[in-house]
């Protein structure tokens, strides 16, 4: 067996670990799933008359342009969630184990993020089912949700990948779990869940440096428009640039974890 | 020499108080632990407001300050927030084998019970408090002293009805793992009402949903002193569904209570 071969079946099985686990903790999937859910549901319900105002951009419906929102608010969750899976494994030791074995290094980071990734998919699928379920339009057609799906997919890579780095340099699930209230700043201070021009200061100026918001705006256009490549391009350069980020972090941390143990 | 007797009722004050007590030594040795419940409600204070501030613009909103409109949710919120913390400090309790100590002695169920829900009370005072710091800082008029005590007596109350059913949910399923379960529910429970924008203004499907949630009553008096002037018609049907919460949620924490063995 080849040295790729063998390493994209240690990736596949960590990954598939990592979903696993994921969807046997409460503690996991409810941030992923419930939360995100339950807030689209609220902020739906009690903002939506939002969509009279002038200045927001045409829409069906609040819903519709809500989607985006859930979905990166679930990506990000995701990212969270496996930073604190990835911890708990350092902490118990799993880890360790692995690092002991004959198997490349950077696949035990690659593993958690595949799993992470699958995670940002499901979170994508999820979101979609729902709006489409109540009656929203996906503008641009198949394509536009295979693109909405692809860069929440990536996305969640991209923030795992930060997430794994915490976990590697701290080996603290707390310290990661205190992270979540900045996954809730990044997130309010972004153009998550209204248009960047209708926010109050200093929010508005804020989101409009964000990379989130990028992100965010390239997922929504499909779902409320259809596809423009300009803010698909914009949002492709927002998750590569989290993507390196994450990549150096981990890169360092791991050289970090493997020297203090 | 014969020992003076206690009352059962100086007694079990006696009981209530040092559980109260132990859960205000947790606040000041541990006070990381306050972090959590503190920081969520301000980051949504914070968040929402300069999310949906514009949203008083809209026809029908009664106030021009979205502050003023969303700092008595907050602070119920963090009521929300430290309840069903107690439900998973209770859990964390049985885990460890606390709450097995306390069954095993002669002190009745409801002391316990009423011990661990008048702590979550007595400690919701601390991020209300905060945010409502926060809200003032940032332009939020001054609510009058009735409006800020009819506030904080509805954080309190809602406090004790999340911590009810964070008891609940801990003695059912005596495991941390319900914590998402005891958050979502309060989550859920405070913001479906007119949370976000007046009743007139929500979605039809949650017009309805907040017209027979109790907790709407609630949220309607907190925020009365702040987005106008507090009278009695619009804070006893507040009292009234705190009253009714806390005797639904109060008695079936106790029933699961009753239900745990050592």
């Amino acid at each position: 067996m080849s040295d790729l071969a063998g390493t994209a079946r240690v990736v596949r099985a960590l990954g598939a670990r990592s979903i696993r686990q994921t969807f046997r903790r409460p503690q996991l999937i409810s941030p992923i799933i419930v939360f995100p859910t339950l807030l689209l549901a609220i902020q739906t319900g009690g903002a939506g008359a939002g969509i009279e105002l002038p200045g927001f951009p045409p829409v069906q419906s609040f819903l519709q342009f809500m989607l985006a929102g859930s979905m990166m608010q679930s990506m990000m969750l995701a990212g969270n969630s496996g930073g604190i899976a990835f911890a708990v494994d350092i902490e118990m030791g799993f880890t360790d184990r692995l690092f002991a074995s004959p198997i490349p290094r950077f696949a035990i980071v690659l593993g958690r993020l595949a799993g992470t990734a699958a995670l940002g998919l499901f979170a994508a699928l999820w979101f979609l089912a729902i709006g489409l379920i109540f009656g929203a339009e996906i503008e641009g057609g198949v394509p536009g949700a295979l693109l909405a799906i692809a860069l929440v997919t990536t996305s969640a890579l991209a923030v795992g990948g930060i997430g794994a780095a915490i976990a590697l340099r701290t080996g603290s699930a707390s310290v990661v779990q205190g992270l979540f209230p900045l996954v809730l700043v990044v997130l309010f201070l972004s153009s998550a869940f209204f248009p960047q021009d209708l926010m109050v200061e200093p929010a508005k100026t804020i989101a409009e440096y964000n990379p989130l918001s990028f992100i965010v705006e390239g997922v929504r256009e499909p779902i409320i428009a259809g596809i423009d490549l300009t803010q698909t391009l914009e949002a492709v350069a927002a998750i590569a640039g989290i993507v390196v980020l994450g990549l150096v972090l981990s890169a360092r941390a791991l050289r970090h974890r493997l020297r203090v143990g | 020499m014969e020992a003076a007797a206690i009352s059962p009722w100086r007694a079990n004050l006696a009981t209530v108080g040092a559980l109260i007590a132990r859960a205000k030594n947790e606040l000041v040795r541990v006070p990381g632990a306050a972090i959590p419940g503190v920081l969520a409600p301000t980051i949504f204070f914070l968040g929402l407001n300069g999310v949906f501030g514009s949203l008083i613009h809209l026809n029908g909103f009664d106030t021009n300050s979205y502050v003023s409109f969303i700092v008595p949710v907050s602070m119920l919120q963090g009521a929300g927030f430290t309840g069903a913390a107690a439900g998973v400090n209770l859990a964390r309790d049985y885990e460890q084998g606390w709450v097995d100590r306390l069954l095993v002695s002669p002190t009745p169920r409801w002391v316990l019970l009423t011990g661990n829900v008048l702590a979550a009370s007595v400690r919701a005072f601390v991020p209300a408090t905060f945010v409502l710091a926060i809200a003032f800082a940032i332009g939020a008029p001054w609510p009058g002293l009735d409006g800020l005590l009819v506030t904080y007596l509805m954080v309190a109350a809602m406090a004790a009805v999340a911590a009810c059913w964070g008891s609940m949910l801990a003695l059912h399923y005596k495991s941390q793992s319900a914590a998402p379960l005891m958050q979502a529910g309060m989550m859920g429970l405070i913001l479906l009402t007119p949370a976000y924008a007046p009743l007139e203004l929500l979605q039809p499907w949650l017009e309805k949903v907040a017209e027979i949630n109790p907790v709407t009553h609630v949220v309607e008096a907190a925020r009365q002193g702040f987005v106008g002037s507090v009278t009695w018609a619009d804070t006893w049907p507040g009292l009234l569904a705190l009253a009714g919460l806390l005797a639904v949620l109060g008695a079936l924490a106790l029933r699961e209570m009753r239900r745990t063995n050592v």
